[in-house]
């Protein structure tokens, strides 16, 4: 996965402990993250399962968001073990989620199909940013900007699933490391 | 140094003197379960990723059970059972248990258990998040998502961090109010949703000793709603008893030094705990049961991993025997083998079917995960509109069992089955 670049974009912010069933609520678990429509059809549903008083996160009739930028709080992707969580955010555009803390299932998920980088905040970023904003976020400098401010602040390293994020997931990294062919 | 039972099971399983907090190993592991939800994306990644050609890595290790979106109409639930059945004859996999034929289970986690698939001392992997329900015998035992799964099944093996362990010491006995599910809650309400973030969580003391293999099943299967890697609890002999009635596999248990360092230990009392409630919208919300009565129920739910077992509609059956409910009252068993044991298993001379049909519960659902995790808008007892529910269940999310607006409180059975019959939040102690 390359580092060396800027992801920029809206950001759409969420409270603490958004579980699985509300990134992909469960009916829609029918479909199989492996065939390439329903791949596409999960992006669709992304963040579906938000209560009601949320901004939408896809407009209605897209597939598509329009906010590639996630800022999360704490325990963000709680609950269930269902790869199709990441994967609805990925299909549906996210390329960047910070959170303030993730839950273990999830975070490995992300780090296993290396769909995005799980990137982790020090600060309350949802206190700074609001939905609609711009931001930049630096991988290689470890940095999120909120761009109506100028403000920076810094993210977390990776720490030891560094390897595997950057060699684009477990498979990519296990044949690296020569554990299969 | 002295490791704990979890660094123990993950050091032998690593072929390892010795692990510590932290280190990442490969670990050999000794079962792979998947479901009809997540087994259709495991193959895909398999096949993928070690060609179509690919064969598992041990056929005697993977382990299938359909459960999730059995009984639907979706058509898109019915071909992922379909792509079960044809990756088992592919594969030759020995372990499938079938939905429509005499082979069907029901639920995973408590199938995996009855089956025999869980020995003390194994690591076991699961494609669900609450396969932490068998370290109620002693395994290792966490969730994982379709690429880890997809991994094992061609090499047998999992890149594993070391957890750290909080140790749970629950002393005392259990008063006969109370149950697995009023401690575990308990727990969850004090160490907070992610209080267990990457830990082992341990659960030890004379409370826990005492309860059945059924109720410890409870305590484990919801380490995950602190944010648990696993549960455990040490085997004894009822523990391996347990297993020897259910498989004839070798096994050797591994214990852990009582003098292990953990990272943190608690201590409970169990006879100064009251039975309980988690509030919408998160499991740690923690809250007294004879605190809610202002709370009015629309429905009433047991069933699930965490609250369809045997034990679970024994304890509804003891405050329902003689009573009406006053709210629908949805039984879905987890599996055959309690489905069929309520038919025959007498309570005072009456099945618990018939105490449960006086009482005027819906009819018995055939096992499945059911209305748990909302599922296919045609799954049973799944929640509609604004209604309020008390669930036997394992999380309280929005929209975790159906609908979005439908506020659920998670409880024991008993406390369920008084709820059922008041129409508010009771506490059982009022009928027992």
């Amino acid at each position: 996965m390359a580092t060396n670049h800027i992801i920029a974009g809206q950001v759409f912010v969420l409270p603490d402990n958004i579980d699985t069933d509300q990134i992909i609520p469960a009916e829609y678990l029918n479909l199989v993250p492996t065939i390439p429509e329903e791949y596409e059809k999960l992006g669709s549903y992304a963040l579906a399962g938000l209560p009601e008083g949320f901004p939408r996160f896809i407009r209605h009739g897209a597939n598509k968001t329009e906010f590639p930028i996630l800022v999360a709080g704490r325990n963000f992707g709680c609950g269930s073990s269902r790869e199709h969580a990441p994967i609805a955010l990925a299909a549906a555009g996210v390329r960047a989620l910070i959170a303030e803390s993730y839950a273990r299932i999830f975070f490995r998920n992300v780090v296993a199909t290396g769909v995005f980088y799980p990137l982790e905040s020090a600060e309350r970023l949802r206190d700074v940013f609001q939905t609609g904003d711009q931001a930049e976020v630096n991988i290689s400098a470890g940095q999120i900007r909120h761009v109506p401010s100028g403000r920076c602040f810094s993210l977390k390293p990776l720490g030891a699933v560094a390897p595997v994020v950057e060699a684009g997931g477990l498979f990519a990294y296990a044949r690296k490391s020569g554990m299969i062919r | 140094m002295s490791m704990t039972i979890t660094e123990a099971i993950l050091a032998r399983a690593a072929g390892q003197a010795r692990v510590q907090p932290g280190d990442n190993v490969w670990v050999n592991v000794d079962i792979l379960l998947t479901h009809d939800v997540c087994g259709p994306g495991t193959i895909g990644v398999f096949h993928r990723e070690f060609g179509a050609q690919a064969r598992v890595w041990n056929r005697e290790k993977v382990v299938i059970i359909p459960d999730h979106y059995i009984f639907t109409a979706d058509e898109k639930a019915r071909r992922n059972v379909e792509t079960l059945r044809a990756f088992v004859r592919e594969q030759g996999l020995p372990h499938f248990y079938d939905p429509g034929t005499p082979s069907y289970q029901g639920v995973c986690h408590v199938a995996l258990v009855e089956r025999g698939h869980v020995r003390p001392g194994e690591v076991i992997v699961g494609t669900d998040s609450h396969t932490c329900t068998h370290g109620a015998l002693g395994a290792f035992a966490t969730g994982i998502g379709n690429t880890d799964a997809g991994f094992v099944m061609g090499v047998g093996k999992i890149l594993l961090k070391v957890p750290p362990t909080l140790r749970f010491r629950i002393e005392g006995s259990v008063p006969p109010y109370l149950m697995a599910k009023d401690l575990i809650l308990r727990i969850i309400g004090e160490i907070g949703f992610d209080g267990a973030s990457y830990c082992a969580m341990e659960f030890a003391g004379s409370a826990v000793e005492a309860l059945d293999i059924e109720e410890r099943m409870t305590i484990c299967n919801m380490a995950i709603e602190a944010g648990g890697k696993n549960g455990i609890i040490a085997p004894d002999e009822q523990a391996i008893a347990y297993v020897r009635a259910r498989t004839n596999k070798p096994f050797e248990p591994v214990f852990g030094d009582p003098n292990a360092p953990v990272e943190r230990e608690f201590v409970f009392n169990a006879d100064r705990l009251e039975p309980c409630v988690a509030e919408p919208h998160v499991p740690s919300n923690y809250a007294l049961a004879r605190e809610r009565a202002n709370v009015r129920i629309d429905r009433a739910y047991i069933g699930s991993c965490t609250g369809g077992k045997l034990t679970d509609f024994l304890a509804a059956a003891r405050i329902l025997k003689g009573r009406r409910v006053k709210v629908p009252t949805f039984l879905v068993p987890a599996t055959a083998d309690v489905a069929e044991a309520l038919i025959r298993e007498p309570m005072d001379g009456t099945s618990l079917v018939e105490i449960f049909a006086q009482a005027g519960c819906e009819d018995i659902a055939p096992p499945s995960c059911a209305a748990c995790l909302g599922g296919p808008p045609d799954t049973y007892g799944r929640t509609r509109d604004r209604e309020v529910v008390i669930s036997t269940t394992n999380r309280n999310f929005p929209g975790r069992m159906g609908s979005k607006l439908a506020p659920i409180y998670l409880a024991s059975p008993l406390t369920v089955a008084a709820s059922a019959v008041t129409g508010h939040i009771t506490d059982p102690r009022e009928f027992l």
